[in-house]
């Protein structure tokens, strides 16, 4: 098993046709992803790569397709209006990769994917990847590995760089899940943990957070109110300085508030392990599987 | 981005806000001409991107123009927090009967604009929101609907008992509300938010953030930047399309990804070093890009050891080692350089690299040891 995507899911690309989104869209397809369809306005009736039938609409690409999963590669200023388009046509899982999305775009954007009853995952994410199964997005498929362990994380490369480490000393994955670096974001960890929870497959799960906000403190309480399977955790941003907001739009200290210290503390007082270098990863999911 | 209050009270000025006139000088005789322009006492007030300006002497009356020309050169030039004051701004001292707060931020719990609003104002918010959070009125804005007048009219009477004043400041909110969308903040601030013995409500003072992922739709607003009020390394990196925050270590660190360079500072003071720098040369592979986080790097003194941690997915790790490769053929380090790439395009990465002198690291914990070794002096690890 694995969470949120697997062999049924049947994508849509947004921005298909666009320099990151046909690069990507090819990775997908070489992954084995069931890539359905793609949407870029006005090339409608053409065919991505000779395979893929390109629609103008969301909903028209839904409707011939039956597809029940989207993501997003369109720019910034349109990203917001694509995500709700999706929403919009019954789409069930929405991926958002664009980073720069205004967040006061993501104020009217969250409350209307909630109300189509969607899940959106990002904005400003690697997107996620059940390793053998499916990929959207745009983690290397090839640092991942089918195996018993879940990954959610706020960030891309260090993702992939715990990965990397999982992988080497044999340790694969269910499902690798990147929620993005924003402020406003459409699944959090605890989303993410509830659903690893009741994944069978997954036997322990490892937590990838930073600086700023209070998503990680949230997800400490639920570890320790919810969650039956061991949950090994790690902050990035020890060294940050407050008030300067670290590359992610998110991974910013406000005052003494979203300090890593206070997010490790959480973790300790909810009996996670905490992982102080991303190699520490290794041994202790080892020691919990 | 940050902009200066006086460019904040343009902004409220135009959709409405009441605030006190006033002009910005860059010489104290500039201060001079206006405080006479007003023929009354003013405020010299420093602008720049820094909190607490008052308790710096940043903020000064003056009774005649003499005064204001006097208290100007006192404040043209000072440093608070580490920021040069290039411009102040001179405006009409107002008698203030009451201080109170108002603000708007974007909350990342609810998800939504939620405003602040406490009849204490003129000091810190985060304080009063420690010490007595009784004294503060929280309401979150469903976008939407914006805020509603009843809404705001609550927010009103939290602030004063006083019918007119409440209406007076429901009024402000709403317009506040306004600018704040109107110009993509994340945060809009007035602080004080005053009463004047006549009974006017009159906003003081003026802060606001501006969603930088705005700034692309709203050329108007860029163009408020100010670069003489940020480090001179950190506007050459975004001019460049780097994202750089200088430290205060020796360890100059270029990293792909946002997490992972917080990581490899982290893992440099893991390992007993001090990271000099936080830098993310993006996920897109550029070989100028290097280029420009090398000269950068370098630029900065304090660098003794240079450490490059590229994990490659998008990024081509043989794009970084001809970035490497080129940047270092024009201006030769002075200081050692490790490298440690990893993923896609690796091996012809490391083969670049060794045909031009250097050598390439794949393990992170390696090679950050070893920057921090050289950077402290002692021998390679």
């Amino acid at each position: 098993m694995s969470i949120f995507i697997d062999q049924s899911t049947k994508l849509i690309v947004q921005g298909i046709t666009g320099r990151d989104g046909s690069f990507h869209t090819k990775q997908m397809i070489e992954y084995g992803t069931c890539v359905v369809a793609g949407v870029t306005p006005g090339k409608g009736g053409q065919t991505f790569e000779g395979t893929v039938p390109i629609f103008n609409t969301v909903a028209d690409a839904v409707a011939a397709t039956g597809a029940n999963t989207s993501v997003i590669y369109v720019p910034p200023p349109f990203a917001a209006d694509a995500i709700m388009e999706a929403a919009a046509a019954g789409v069930s899982l929405i991926v958002c990769i664009t980073e720069g999305v205004p967040v006061l775009d993501m104020t009217r954007v969250y409350p209307y994917v909630q109300e189509n009853g969607a899940r959106l995952i990002g904005p400003n994410c690697p997107g996620l990847i059940s390793p053998g199964k499916s990929k959207v997005g745009i983690i290397p498929g090839r640092i991942c590995t089918p195996g018993p362990v879940g990954l959610v994380s706020r960030s891309g490369t260090l993702t992939y760089e715990v990965v990397y480490h999982l992988t080497r000393a044999g340790m694969g994955q269910t499902t690798c899940v990147g929620i993005g670096g924003d402020p406003i974001n459409g699944t959090n960890f605890i989303d993410c943990l509830a659903a690893f929870e009741r994944d069978p497959d997954t036997k322990v799960i490892a937590m990838i957070g930073e600086i700023g906000g209070t998503d990680e403190q949230n997800a400490a309480q639920f570890v320790k109110e919810h969650m039956t399977k061991p949950v090994v955790g790690f902050i990035a941003g020890q060294t940050a300085p407050p008030g300067r907001r670290m590359g992610h739009a998110g991974a910013i200290i406000s005052g003494s508030t979203g300090t890593a210290a206070e997010k490790i503390q959480a973790f300790k007082e909810a009996g996670m392990a905490v992982a102080q270098r991303p190699v520490d990863f290794v041994s202790l999911v080892r020691e919990r599987l | 981005m940050n902009i200066h209050e006086y460019q904040a009270k343009e902004i409220f000025r135009r959709h409405g806000i009441p605030v006190p006139p006033g002009e910005v000088a860059t010489t104290p005789e500039d201060a001079e001409r206006i405080a006479r322009s007003f023929g009354t006492t003013v405020v010299v007030k420093a602008q720049v991107h820094a909190g607490g300006r008052g308790k710096a002497g940043g903020v000064k009356l003056a009774k005649t123009p003499a005064d204001a020309k006097a208290v100007a050169s006192q404040i043209l030039g000072m440093q608070i927090k580490g920021l040069t004051v290039q411009r102040v701004l001179v405006t009409p001292a107002a008698d203030i009967a009451t201080e109170a707060y108002a603000g708007i931020i974007v909350d990342r719990a609810s998800k939504r604009a939620v405003f602040m609003v406490s009849p204490a104002g003129g000091i810190d918010i985060e304080e009063v929101a420690a010490k007595t959070p009784e004294k503060i009125l929280r309401l979150p804005v469903d976008p939407r609907y914006g805020l509603l007048g009843f809404e705001a009219l609550r927010m009103g009477f939290f602030l004063y008992p006083d019918v007119k004043q409440a209406r007076a400041a429901a009024k402000i909110l709403q317009q506040l509300y306004a600018a704040f969308t109107a110009s993509g903040a994340s945060l809009a601030e007035i602080n004080p938010l005053v009463t004047t013995p006549a009974g006017e409500v009159l906003a003081l003072d003026a802060k606001m953030v501006i969603d930088d992922n705005e700034l692309d739709r709203r050329p108007e607003l860029a163009a408020l930047r100010d670069d003489s009020a940020e480090a001179p390394s950190e506007v050459a990196a975004r001019k460049a399309n780097l994202t750089f925050i200088k430290l205060d270590g020796n360890v100059g660190c270029v990293v792909n990804g946002a997490g992972l360079a917080m990581a490899t500072m982290d893992l440099v003071k893991y390992y007993g070093g001090e990271p000099a720098n936080f830098l993310d040369i993006g996920g897109s592979s550029n070989p100028e890009k290097v280029v420009n986080a090398l000269r950068i790097i370098t630029a900065d003194p304090n660098v003794k050891a240079i450490l490059f941690n590229i994990f490659g997915g998008i990024t081509r790790t043989d794009d970084v080692a001809n970035g490497i490769v080129t940047a270092t053929r024009s201006n030769p380090l002075t200081v050692p350089i490790v490298i440690r790439l990893t993923g896609t395009n690796e091996e012809i990465a490391v083969k670049i690299l060794q045909e031009h002198g250097f050598s390439a690291m794949t393990d992170m914990d390696e090679a950050v040891q070893r920057a921090v070794a050289l950077a402290t002096g002692g021998k390679a690890a």
